[in-house]
């Protein structure tokens, strides 16, 4: 498994069509994916209702980041101020390389070889584990999934629940082969147990919180008036890393940033209830800058790019931005609940890597992930922060097609036809003569009504559908000659 | 009041029956129902795709072709969301005169559901089907125009019917227009999913008010003779007899 230079993408992932043909055919996949999603749905669903006013706090979630977004610029800098008043140190990073150069300068800095991490999406998205390795410093995953898909030598495949596709007994054997290589072992008779699963860990990893010296986090939110810093988690392995070290280092997409300290009173309670289903997470760290004598005393804040600001310019793709990460949009997706993450061929799958990916890296380089939804609008309805993910979808397959018109590409045959239904069905004689020829088309080709199969691409359809063939009369024709005596 | 029908292309060429049915309810309830010619395409198959600029012209079209009337009444979901919601954004890409066109006429189009109950305040249109019947809301019905429940207090008034509740009836069927031949294989697994609660239920008949997703869950029955029917709502409505489904 090759990750690409380009952390957001995995290179060599076929576009999704044929990725999630792969994914429908693992059982196992379907099960835990059928099972984890419809729970999550569930839960989701009763921690939302009970509240009477989780729609006004939809509307100012998705308020507050708007505004952000088209004031990015100075809250960003207000960021900085606050940040360095407090004693903390503010890096920018323009892309993915730059961001990864500053973490392994700042490490080096240290002379520690070793790094302790909270689960971060920013720096799965740069790519920076990989990236210290070539600089000799290992990077430890602390996050329980995390450290499953780390020790697997696999990729995440959920956003909140990376190792989502994994079941027990494969956690078990993961541990058992890899945990040995990576500190301390697993026990030789350890079952798949949850009890016995989270054991090992907690007994694998308590050696790394205990002698690590640097830690690298993400953040959910930053405080653009008081530079306070957060990161909501459930396991409290999140605040052994980010209270136990010396040297703390967080990095962070620069459109986290909220303008106030009192804004996250709305995100605090639309994040835990989108994503786990609960009123309220089991943790939730905040920090600014640094206190002498408590907690690292080195605080290193990373503000990454990485192509956000071109999304900015996009006034309907920029919505993608306001994404606080839950994971609601994946629970809820029907193509997710069936393909899983891995087909999305990204660190952001499900609906919102659909339109998330697409945009960081170029709708030329992701191209099949637009089409990847049925529009059918549950990730929408979802969404805590009211991200219009079909809206985006149609505006980006419209990106995608017309970036094909604007190439040298020579027009697909979906291109040649899409053009010739927009002519005829803009006029209604040559609309009237499409729909004889179909008819008469239809009659030969079809047994008793039926079409069983259909040519070229049709034939993915007519491998499980019947079709029917259409009538002899159109609804105009029949008009015509009922209601208005023509013929 | 003036109403037009827009029977959409794809009703038009595949379920005729549809656009007849509309009519008998409509005209049962006393009201006459025009249809002018010059109506083809809403466009939603090439916004949905990525073509909107080959929509633009549709769009112009549509707003031509069912200007002055009081009520554009259309027997699809999709369609009718389509005209609301996408056409007065792409009419910022057509003529100068198209935005107002559009805006003068995109508010007056109903799905046929919404037509019947909430602007001619009707749930019982009179119609008897004493047949086992599930009702699928199409997402389009459902988180596109929000129609609620509107078309189960219209299937609850016909006489003799055993309307029977689909289990997950939220879950998307899987047709996704264009979805269904680019990701034929999802799709196909999402359908699946949703003939297995279809034939859950036991019904005769699973009716929605989208014809192509219709088109889709049927196409499926079909092909593996289960021995279920799909009708659009419309149909049903229309029914006053002892027609088989």
């Amino acid at each position: 498994m090759s990750t690409g230079s380009d952390g957001r993408v995995w290179l060599g992932t076929p576009a999704f069509p044929k990725a999630a043909r792969t994914a429908l055919t693992d059982t196992q996949l379907r099960r835990n994916l059928r099972h984890a999603t419809s729970t999550i749905r569930a839960k989701r669903l009763q921690a939302v209702e009970e509240l009477t006013d989780f729609e006004a706090l939809r509307e100012a979630g998705s308020a507050l980041k708007r505004r952000t977004a088209r004031h990015l610029d100075r809250y960003l800098e207000q960021l900085e101020r606050s940040v360095t008043d407090a004693g903390g140190t503010v890096h920018w990073a323009a892309d993915a390389a730059e961001a990864n150069q500053i973490v392994t300068r700042l490490v080096r800095a240290t002379g520690e070889r070793e790094v302790v991490k909270v689960k971060s999406m920013a720096t799965q998205e740069i790519g920076l584990n990989e990236a210290l390795a070539e600089a000799g410093i290992t990077a430890y995953e602390t996050d329980l999934a995390e450290l499953i898909v780390q020790l697997g030598e696999d990729r995440p495949s959920h956003i909140l629940v990376p190792a989502i596709h994994r079941n027990r007994a494969e956690i078990r054997d993961i541990f058992q082969r890899e945990m040995g290589a990576w500190g301390r072992a697993a026990p030789r008779d350890l079952d798949d147990g949850l009890e016995s699963l989270t054991e090992a860990a907690r007994q694998h990893l308590r050696e790394k919180f205990l002698t690590a010296r640097v830690a690298v986090s993400g953040a959910n939110f930053a405080a653009a008036d008081t530079g306070t810093v957060v990161v909501v988690e459930s396991e409290g392995n999140g605040r052994m890393c980010l209270t136990l070290p010396e040297t703390l280092i967080t990095v962070m997409g620069i459109e986290k940033v909220v303008p106030r300290f009192t804004d996250l009173e709305v995100f605090l309670q639309l994040l835990p209830r989108s994503s786990t289903g609960e009123r309220m997470n089991p943790y939730t760290s905040t920090w600014t800058g640094v206190v002498a004598g408590d907690g690292p005393q080195a605080f290193h804040l990373v503000l990454l790019d990485n192509g956000r600001t071109d999304v900015l310019k996009d006034t309907v793709g920029r919505q993608a931005l306001a994404c606080i990460r839950c994971s609601a949009c994946l629970n809820v997706c029907p193509v997710y609940e069936r393909t899983g993450g891995h087909s999305y061929g990204s660190v952001y799958p499900g609906p919102i890597g659909a339109v998330l990916t697409p945009q960081l890296v170029g709708v030329g380089q992701a191209a099949s992930l637009p089409f990847a939804s049925t529009l059918c609008g549950a990730c929408y309805d979802a969404c805590p922060v009211k991200i219009n993910i079909p809206e985006v979808l149609t505006h980006l397959r419209a990106e995608v097609v017309e970036g094909g018109r604007q190439g040298l590409r020579p027009p697909t045959a979906e291109a040649v036809a899409m053009k010739a239904a927009a002519a005829v069905l803009n006029s209604p004689r040559l609309w009237r003569m499409a729909q004889r020829a179909a008819a008469v088309g239809g009659g030969v080709v079809g047994r008793g009504g039926r079409v069983r199969r259909l040519p070229g691409p049709l034939r993915g359809w007519s491998n499980a559908r019947d079709t029917a063939v259409p009538p002899r009369e159109s609804f105009r024709d029949w008009w015509r000659k009922n209601r208005e005596g023509g013929g | 009041m003036r109403i037009a029908l827009f029977i959409t292309c794809f009703n038009d060429t595949m379920f005729p029956g549809t656009g007849r049915a509309v009519l008998r309810v409509l005209e049962r309830l006393g009201h006459t129902v025009e249809f002018p010619q010059e109506q083809t395409c809403c466009g939603q198959m090439h916004v949905n795709t990525g073509y909107r600029r080959a929509a633009v012209p549709l769009v112009a079209r549509f707003a031509e072709a069912f200007a002055g009337y009081d009520a554009v009444v259309t027997p699809s979901a999709s369609c009718a969301g389509t005209v609301r919601e996408s056409h007065p954004l792409l009419a910022g890409l057509g003529g100068a005169g198209l935005p107002d066109a559009v805006a003068a006429v995109a508010p007056r189009v109903y799905e046929l559901t919404e037509f019947l109950v909430d602007v001619l305040g009707v749930t019982d249109v009179g119609a008897h089907f004493p047949h086992r019947v599930t009702y699928h809301p199409t997402c389009h019905s459902l988180r596109g125009l929000r129609l609620g429940d509107r078309p189960l207090r219209l299937l609850r008034a016909v006489r003799g019917i055993d309307l029977v509740e689909l289990p997950r009836a939220d879950a998307c069927c899987g047709f996704g227009g264009t979805f269904a031949i680019k990701n034929a294989d999802t799709s196909t697994a999402m359908l699946a999913d949703k003939m297995s609660d279809v034939l859950n239920t036991g019904a005769e008949v699973v009716c929605a008010a989208d014809n192509s997703c219709l088109m889709h869950i049927g196409g499926g029955l079909d092909r593996l003779s289960a021995g279920v029917r799909t009708m659009h709502l419309a149909e049903i409505l229309a029914a006053t007899g002892g027609q088989r489904p």
